[in-house]
């Protein structure tokens, strides 16, 4: 029994916290103002890899495991929260399906440019109808001479103002209640596929959240991705793992919120003497490096269960459930422990604040994820 | 990395959950409201190796580390908390205290009978007057020739009405605040000694709580235990391993707590349909799950580090807070899972309560934790 990291993990931690201080944070606050993710950050990250994180290393990825994905999806959020999630959300929700159901062929056209960041990826599956209900999506996908005539319309899809490859949820058999979804893999700039408003978002605003509008989008028969009538299957599966990386990105932040009001409760001087003296404030410290140290080992056991072949299902709930709450929690207490100037944007936490919400809801709200974890009591 | 116990440990689990189920679930109830815990359940329990928990074999012990302490604690807490606190208090305080201060002679003569079950250990720090705040206790010894002459009254003492052995902190270098106490091993039938009535406690019942009184109790020189003046610093090494202890008691309880409540909740019927299926009932039993996971996870890294010789104070610190607060959140959980049922003493989810709270008290209490726990972020180090 051993819950340290190895070394090559401790390493590039070490190197994902470099980066992470070096050229993330400086930018953070004018990427949240902008609501913009610039290309040279994309290409930050591309160029240590960060795209390829688990793709194997002939498809040019770097072969890493789920354990390594945690720990530079928990670096880059400790930095800013949004980057983390572009990270995220392109290797689990549109590379890992890919990996996980794609054909031979799927993975030579696709992980290479994925793996290098020439091409972003992202994973359409919600729909202005249909959230946490996946399975009651309407986007149509009918198979003609020509290929998939894909109609209808997704939303809230993570990287969807960047990315160049998306995996598709769409709706192939409409009355058969188990196997209504199929999953299939489209190149963004396929006739017919037009990208709709980025959202305006309280928080990871320098992550794109775009809405997509299918209009007879022709897709090749061959852009199935895993067997027709599987793709809720692809879809559950896909969050299961992607869940463990938004425990990452809430752990980073809650990261974030111990270092940033530790570091300003000892300098912050009131009645005399630094706040960090008063007991109100060492409860609220404590408060937040008791949750954070609880959600590390939670992400990082789930992780591990992932990496080593486990069902994952439960601890990857648990992950996500708590690293989330955890999050909030902390990112309030952070707000808190600042006073007024931690509701102004001179100080990062008030964005901490914004980002950690987010948590609680995507891949998965903290009530689905309740859900999951009392199906596994229920024996 | 590896999240798995070792196999020697999943053994160790195995036979501490069979003896928890079969020889301690069915009495429990009993010796909480008896309070008391028969002495042939600590003969058992010694069989076991779980008297001499830490204590290495060449006395008789089990020679276990922290988280071999944690698995035991968790598989007795699951069905009796005031079985584990004994455990605790005789294993990861006053064996403890010998194993980390006590000399070559101390050790000889004293841990073969505390290992065997022979004789039940205690450990005395706090005092009517002094809990949290150890350097204003008053309890002092003071030098006369060859021996030490203990005067004072000693509080909440674990194990008190059937110890045969005390360690006692008691203050040496009465202006020397913590570094002006020292401890000593002070058998039960030296003279001057007494004890009180077992406290009548809220819970841990079947653990025996008295106060021990000294007067002009003698005690020769060599059983001064670790150096003179040194016992704060010895005995806030032993409530960091007891508050592992305590983290995996308060994981064991409220583990019962999530079972008896998924047992009940699956079988209750309100409405045309068991309990479990409504999301109110279910997202409770959710939240006890993972913040038990949790939990556990907390009390085995500090374990771990413990074990492994490195710095656990912080560790233990987080464990202890989280598992006992924890703990009483999912028993208070568990009694509304059980509605009326709950509120009574025919199932044992307000029993795991009521031994629960003790665990946010005892060896540390939640706001001494969270001061440790400021600290580590707060000084510069």
């Amino acid at each position: 029994m051993d819950f340290q990291l190895s070394e090559d993990h401790s390493m590039l931690q070490q190197q994902m916290r470099e980066f992470a201080d070096e050229v993330v944070a400086p930018t953070a606050e004018e990427r949240d103002q902008q609501a913009k993710m610039p290309p040279e950050m994309i290409q930050h990250c591309a160029e240590l890899g960060l795209f390829g994180i688990a793709i194997p290393e002939r498809y040019g990825g770097a072969g890493l495991d789920c354990v390594a994905s945690c720990i530079v999806v928990e670096e880059v959020s400790r930095a800013c929260a949004g980057t983390g999630v572009m990270i995220s959300a392109h290797n689990s929700l549109c590379v890992d399906p890919i990996m996980m159901f794609g054909t031979e062929e799927q993975k030579q056209k696709y992980l290479p440019k994925l793996a290098s960041g020439e091409w972003l990826g992202c994973l359409s599956l919600t729909e202005p109808g249909s959230g946490s209900d996946a399975g009651a999506a309407s986007c149509q996908a009918v198979l003609k001479d020509d290929g998939w005539h894909v109609n209808g319309t997704k939303n809230f899809v993570t990287n969807g103002g960047e990315a160049g490859v998306m995996v598709l949820i769409a709706v192939t058999d409409p009355d058969d209640r188990k196997r209504r979804l199929s999953a299939f893999i489209v190149e963004t700039d396929t006739p017919g596929c037009t990208i709709g408003k980025l959202e305006k978002k309280l928080g990871i605003r320098c992550s794109s959240t775009a809405e997509f509008a299918f209009e007879d989008c022709v897709l090749p028969k061959d852009a199935l991705l895993g067997e027709q009538g599987r793709g809720l299957k692809v879809a559950l599966t896909t969050l299961n793992g992607g869940r463990i990386g938004i425990a990452a990105q809430a752990l980073g932040i809650a990261q974030a919120c111990l270092e940033q009001s530790a570091e300003y409760a000892k300098t912050r001087v009131q009645f005399g003497r630094p706040i960090a003296k008063l007991q109100a404030i060492q409860n609220k410290i404590a408060e937040i490096a008791i949750g954070v140290t609880a959600a590390r080992e939670m992400v990082y056991f789930a992780a591990w269960e992932k990496d080593v072949g486990r069902d994952y299902i439960k601890s990857g709930a648990m992950a996500k459930l708590f690293a989330a709450e955890v999050c909030s929690k902390a990112a309030n207490h952070a707000v808190q422990v600042f006073g007024g100037y931690g509701y102004c944007q001179d100080y990062p936490v008030e964005r901490y604040l914004r980002d950690a919400k987010i948590t609680e809801i995507y891949e998965g709200t903290s009530e689905i994820q309740r859900v999951v974890i009392a199906r596994s009591l229920a024996g | 990395m590896d999240y798995d116990l070792p196999e020697d440990l999943v053994a160790l689990k195995n036979m501490a959950a069979k003896f928890a189920a079969e020889e301690i679930a069915p009495n429990a109830r009993d010796w909480d409201r008896e309070a008391n815990i028969p002495r042939e359940v600590v003969a058992k329990l010694a069989e076991l190796g779980f008297i001499g928990i830490f204590i290495s074999e060449k006395y008789g012990g089990a020679g276990l580390g922290d988280l071999g302490a944690a698995v035991i604690m968790e598989e007795i807490a699951r069905h009796c908390g005031g079985t584990a606190l004994m455990l605790d208090a005789h294993n990861a305080l006053c064996c403890a205290h010998f194993l980390i201060a006590a000399n070559k002679e101390q050790k000889a003569k004293y841990l073969p009978k505390l290992a065997s079950g022979e004789w039940l250990g205690a450990w005395a720090l706090s005092e009517p007057g002094c809990g949290s705040d150890v350097a204003a206790m008053t309890c002092a010894a003071v030098q006369d020739g060859d021996t030490w002459v203990l005067n004072g009254t000693k509080q909440w003492i674990t194990n008190g009405h059937y110890a045969r052995v005390f360690v006692i902190m008691a203050k040496t270098t009465p202006e020397g605040g913590p570094k002006g106490i020292s401890a000593f091993i002070v058998e039960r039938d030296t003279p001057g000694l007494s004890t009180g009535p077992k406290e009548d406690k809220m819970g841990m019942r079947a653990s025996d709580t008295v106060e021990v009184r000294l007067e002009d109790v003698r005690v020769p020189k060599e059983d001064l235990c670790g150096e003179l003046n040194h016992a704060f610093v010895d005995a806030m090494k032993v409530l960091d391993r007891g508050r592992i202890t305590i983290a995996a008691m308060s994981v064991g309880l409220a583990r019962g707590a999530l079972e008896e409540a998924v047992a009940y909740a699956k079988q209750r019927v309100a409405f045309g349909k068991p309990i479990f299926e409504q999301q109110s009932i279910q997202f409770m039993l959710a939240d006890m799950a993972m913040e038990i996971d949790a939990g556990r996870l907390l009390a085995q890294k500090a374990a771990l580090l413990a074990d492994a010789g490195e710095p656990f104070t912080y560790e233990a610190s987080i464990a202890k807070v989280f598992c006992s607060e924890m703990a009483t959140r999912a028993c208070l959980n568990a009694i509304q899972i059980h509605g009326g049922n709950g509120y009574t003493k025919e199932v044992p989810v307000e029993r795991y309560m009521r031994d629960a709270k003790l665990c946010e008290i005892g060896e540390g209490s939640s706001q001494i934790q969270r001061i440790i726990i400021a600290r580590h972020h707060l000084e510069d180090r």
